[in-house]
């Protein structure tokens, strides 16, 4: 079996996804960065963006991070955030909606957060 | 029906009117006790590796930063006071303001400026009637506190505390709340916020014993550390804010049940004095008409003779 890392995703208010992984994708303030097991200890700041997750029975999964931070040590990885969504719970309408809302309205914070939501959605 | 009788029957119908609320009022403040329990339960994971982020950048590194390093003399200090919007909740707010004020008497007594920030109405309310100070104020959401409130509430002492003393900010950020012991204790705490002493955030980390690694860090350890403080205040008061609700719905049950019981009491005793004044009216009502009657006999016995 291949080697495996543990992932846990949390929101601020709650615990988003854990479990098991071999691969783990995420966009640092310095560029994208994937951590694979036995990777040295890493502590990174996150930007918004889709954080791609391989878990080992060879799914993907996805979600939408805004902000936060990735620490790596002792094959356990934490993904924090303050706000976290896996793509499968985000709705692509009210995303676009709003999307556009914050277009409208000119609310760069709302524009980035739906621009990223959606980009999850299309990496699934 | 007498009229002493009719007072105690109104009285008893009033009451039995008002323990019907305050059991009301119990139940629902018990069930919210119970989701409160269950948010401060959700945010501990982010609040535990959140420690553990700020505990490895703090050792892992030498790097300075404002938000770690105590100012030489410090002169001004920001108190955060955690309150309710709503009162029935027996001495919690009263609790809470006294721990402030305390804090607050303490911290002048070292010679610091103290500003007063508050959340809750009761807190706002208590100052603004003693017409002091309060350097900002937050209300509306202290029964069930989310994420962006708590952000909305550590936004102005971050830049209070990043601001030079000279220009109007503070050197010490320090928070009181009610911390939630269990469902019958809830204690008014103080704590200092910052400056952060790593000391007492290590103590706090779940693993004491574990000997963090040397982290890589991404950009670097300022950055990461810029970007992991004010996070960690919003964790912190988060957690704050959340424990405080918990706590306000276990007062108000415990103050509410105690109301309940005690209008039980007073319909117990008014049920009591009730039945004494009807048996009183009818023992009046017997003798009027034993009375009446005897005074009727007499009277015809008289004329007879």
């Amino acid at each position: 079996m291949a080697a495996e890392l543990h992932v846990e995703l949390v929101a601020a208010d709650r615990s988003v996804w854990s479990g098991e992984a071999t691969l783990v994708v995420a966009r640092t303030a310095s560029g994208d960065i994937g951590v694979m097991p036995g990777h040295q200890p890493l502590l990174g700041v996150l930007e918004s963006g889709p954080v791609t997750i391989r878990t080992s029975e060879g799914g993907t999964v996805v979600a939408a991070v805004h902000g936060g931070f990735i620490s790596f040590a002792d094959n356990k990885l934490s993904l924090l955030a303050e706000i976290a969504e896996l793509s499968d719970e985000i709705d692509v309408q009210s995303a676009e909606r709003e999307l556009e809302r914050a277009k409208a309205e000119g609310d760069a914070f709302a524009e980035r957060r739906a621009d990223v939501r959606l980009r999850a959605v299309a990496a699934r | 029906m007498g009229a002493q009788l009719r007072v105690y029957k109104r009285r008893i119908r009033s009451v039995t009117a008002t323990k019907k609320i305050t059991k009301a009022m119990e139940m629902i403040a018990a069930s919210r006790v119970v989701k409160a329990q269950r948010k401060v339960a959700a945010s501990t994971p982010y609040a535990t590796e959140l420690t553990r982020a700020v505990t490895a950048v703090g050792t892992g590194s030498n790097t300075k930063h404002p938000l770690t390093t105590e100012a030489e003399s410090a002169t001004r200090a920001a108190v955060l006071l955690l309150t309710s919007d709503r009162g029935l909740a027996g001495a919690f707010n009263s609790n809470a303001i006294k721990a402030a004020e305390q804090l607050t008497d303490r911290l002048e007594g070292e010679g610091k400026e103290v500003d007063v920030y508050i959340v809750g109405r009761r807190g706002v309310a208590h100052y603004n009637f003693r017409e002091r100070k309060i350097a900002e104020q937050w209300t509306g959401f202290t029964d069930a506190p989310s994420y962006a409130d708590a952000k909305k509430v550590a936004g102005p002492l971050i830049e209070a505390i990043e601001t030079e003393t000279a220009d109007g900010g503070v050197d010490e950020l320090h928070i009181v709340y009610t911390e939630f012991v269990s469902m019958m204790t809830q204690t008014a705490v103080d704590s200092r916020l910052l400056p952060l002493s790593l000391e007492e955030v290590a103590a706090e980390s779940p693993a004491k014993d574990e000997i963090l690694p040397l982290y890589d860090f991404e950009p670097s350890a300022e950055d990461v550390l810029d970007a992991l403080l004010p996070r960690y205040v919003e964790s912190r008061i988060y957690n704050a804010l959340l424990q405080s609700a918990a706590s306000k719905h276990a007062a108000t049950r415990r103050a509410m049940k105690s109301a309940t019981d005690n209008a039980g009491d007073l319909i117990e005793n008014l049920t009591r004095l009730a039945n004494a004044a009807r048996q009183a009216d009818i023992t009046q009502e017997i003798s009027e008409i034993v009375g009446g009657a005897s005074a009727l006999a007499d009277a015809t016995a008289g004329s007879d003779r």
